[in-house]
């Protein structure tokens, strides 16, 4: 990634593709993802007068609106996909790019996702999954992993969660990836690729909610040999987490049990 | 840019043969309607097939979704796409679509909805017609704020009233319904083509503001994406650039007003009716769409027999038409509304006309047929 040197910092990023200041609360994951975004975005290009932002409700929803300086379309819960058809039919000479939430996306707005993923509709869709409801304070949704508690399940989660990624290569997608916001660089290549990719792809953004999931699930974040802020227990948890999925090939399943895959699927590999 | 201009009819002027819902989807290409979305459902299906087989052959798009909540939804990013636009369905379809119906309200997008009324709440009746959802159409997204709502009673006013309905909606801004209902959807009958009809074209950007207007029209002008306007269009309670007021009192106030007030200044515009021997006559029958048909014959046949009655036909429901209604049916001796439901239509007369009201209602599945107001004409059985 020859281009990603010469891509300046986020500061500067920020003040070249953003209205005004984010209103993320401390810690939120959803601010790294931005800076990877930006910084795919300059790496590519990827032309913002060019571009609609398409984003349903919730923390997610707002990382593109009201802050990205391009065309935006922020909808109601959960349809963002199905807008996002609309608008790509219209304007297929327009990049469509869908920036939302586990919640928005794969909880109320799941049939939309995967009808769009089927159709192979030429849309980048950005995932950011933080495992519940942030905006709404802290709910569960279809991506909580089961047994974490949230404000509706108090006694932890007893359903498992959904794995997007198999989720839409399931339905049809032709990409598919997964990035945690504790490796930004990487996340910011995966973009990158994804906004290269023609026709549909789908990324699943591991992001974190410090103020919803990790305060209430403490315990799963331990501190390291210095006490830390949440944020960061969370980020290092994730950062341990995650494995690339060529890596885990060569791992016994005990030792891959409980690990995150990340990296990128091809649809046509998946289903042979 | 934009405004009123004479478009050619896109099928060679004359007369045709064919079903009303052919004929809506007709009205809505020679409207410049180049994309639909939608979801089956009877009996408004045979509009989606039409539009299916003729979108592509004038460059439009076509879009068969995967439930109605998308396809409305698909209807409106098409229309920030810079298209007219335009879904079609039944009760069911309806309740689906209601929260981004309430989304175009709000975001100011112009589209159409046709609603091809069906007996029941629920699946009720597929396939037999009702008047049931006239108040869902005009109160059923939550907020309470105007849209427009035509009522056709013809094949010929199913291509007329949907030429109408887009032409309001892009002068408005606005999501504009055609309240149509199972009987004129697929009734058969002769449609006679123009050479030309009369469409309003998109008020384009640049302006200031995309989402409000010092004007006292109401009406901002439109941007489209792709642009360089650099659309902020969300949901939530906005400013006159789309940035989010969502706390602010004066800026949901101002902008809950505007929103119904540019449909009010101008009921002018909107309103549509026909009137029937209504001169002399003592007793008045008001209703629409279908049952409008019932109503008329009725009317002929007791004015053979020497009863002074008459009929107000109403061909716009909403915004209601407060004064055509209370300026017919003042100082009549009774007014009499039949209609296909549990009296919405009456409520709404007896409120704007400020009198007693005979609310005729029939919700069996069946048009009403026109012997049984002839009867109520006669000897005031129902």
């Amino acid at each position: 990634m020859a281009a990603s040197s010469t891509v300046p910092p986020a500061s500067l990023l920020r003040q070249a593709y953003l209205r005004q200041s984010t209103a993320f609360c401390p810690g939120c994951g959803h601010g790294i993802f931005m800076n990877a975004f930006l910084r795919a975005a300059a790496a590519l290009p990827l032309d913002f007068d060019r571009t609609v932002f398409v984003s349903g409700i919730g923390c997610g929803a707002w990382v593109p609106s009201p802050h990205f300086l391009a065309d935006t379309l922020h909808v109601t819960h959960g349809r963002a996909m199905a807008f996002a058809a609309g608008v790509q039919r219209a304007r297929p000479d327009l990049n469509i790019v869908v920036i939302s939430g586990d919640g928005d996306l794969a909880t109320i707005g799941g049939n939309h996702l995967i009808h769009a993923a089927r159709r192979q509709t030429p849309i980048k869709v950005f995932c950011l999954n933080n495992w519940l409801f942030g905006m709404t304070g802290g709910q569960v949704s279809a991506t909580t992993p089961r047994e974490a508690r949230t404000a509706t399940t108090p006694a932890g989660n007893p359903d498992p969660p959904f794995d997007l990624v198999r989720l839409v290569l399931g339905a049809g997608a032709p990409f598919a990836a997964r990035w945690p916001v504790s490796l930004p660089r990487q996340l910011a290549r995966g973009i990158e690729h994804a906004l290269r990719e023609p026709g549909f792809a789908f990324v699943e953004v591991l992001s974190i909610c410090p103020t919803h999931f990790g305060r209430i699930n403490e315990p799963l974040f331990p501190a390291g040999e210095a006490p830390q802020s949440i944020p960061w227990r969370m980020l290092e948890w994730l950062r341990r987490q995650c494995i690339e999925r060529e890596k885990a090939a060569a791992l016994s399943p005990e030792e891959r049990a409980g690990k995150i895959l990340i990296g990128e699927w091809r649809g046509e590999e998946c289903w042979p | 840019m934009g405004g009123w201009q004479e478009s050619p009819a896109l099928l060679p002027p004359g007369t045709y043969f064919m079903s009303g819902n052919e004929a809506c989807a007709e009205g809505a290409l020679a409207a410049g309607c180049r994309f639909y979305a939608g979801y089956p459902i009877t009996p408004s299906s045979e509009i989606m097939v039409h539009m299916a087989q003729r979108l592509p052959e004038l460059g439009g798009n076509f879009m068969q979704m995967e439930d109605e909540l998308g396809s409305i939804a698909a209807v409106i990013g098409a229309a920030w796409g810079g298209l007219k636009a335009m879904t079609a369905t039944s009760g069911p379809g309806i309740s689906l679509m209601l929260e981004n119906i309430g989304y175009a309200i709000m975001t100011e997008t112009p589209c159409v909805i046709v609603d091809v009324q069906r007996a029941g709440p629920s699946t009720g009746q597929a396939s037999r017609p009702a008047q049931g959802d006239i108040m869902q159409a005009r109160w059923g997204t939550h907020g309470g704020v105007d849209l427009i709502a035509l009522a056709p009673w013809s094949v010929q006013e199913m291509y007329e009233l949907t030429i109408r309905a887009f032409n309001l909606a892009e002068r408005f801004r606005v999501p504009v319904f055609l309240l149509a209902d199972e009987i004129v959807g697929h009734l058969h009958e002769t449609v006679t083509i123009p050479p030309a009809v009369r469409t309003f074209e998109r008020l384009r950007w640049p302006q200031e503001m995309p989402f409000d207007t010092p004007e006292p029209d109401g009406v901002p002008p439109m941007p489209a994406f792709g642009e360089g306007a650099y659309l902020l269009v969300t949901g939530s309670t906005h400013d006159g650039r789309g940035y989010r007021r969502t706390t602010d009192a004066a800026v949901q106030d101002r902008l809950m007003r505007r929103l119904s007030a540019k449909i009010r200044r101008h009921q002018d515009e909107i309103d549509d009716w026909e009137e029937y021997s209504l001169e002399d006559a003592e007793r008045v029958l008001v209703a629409c769409g279908s049952a409008a048909r019932s109503a008329l014959w009725a009317v002929q046949q007791a004015r053979r027999q020497g009863r002074p009655v008459g009929l107000l036909r109403l061909k716009s429901l909403w915004p209601f038409p407060d004064e055509v209604v209370a300026s017919r049916c003042g100082g009549r001796r009774e007014i009499i509304v039949p209609e296909m439901n549990l009296g919405q239509l009456a409520g709404e007369v007896r409120r704007a006309a400020g009198v007693p009201v005979t609310s005729l209602t029939q919700v069996d599945g069946e048009p009403i047929d026109p012997r049984r107001i002839l009867a109520y004409l006669l000897e005031e059985v129902w």
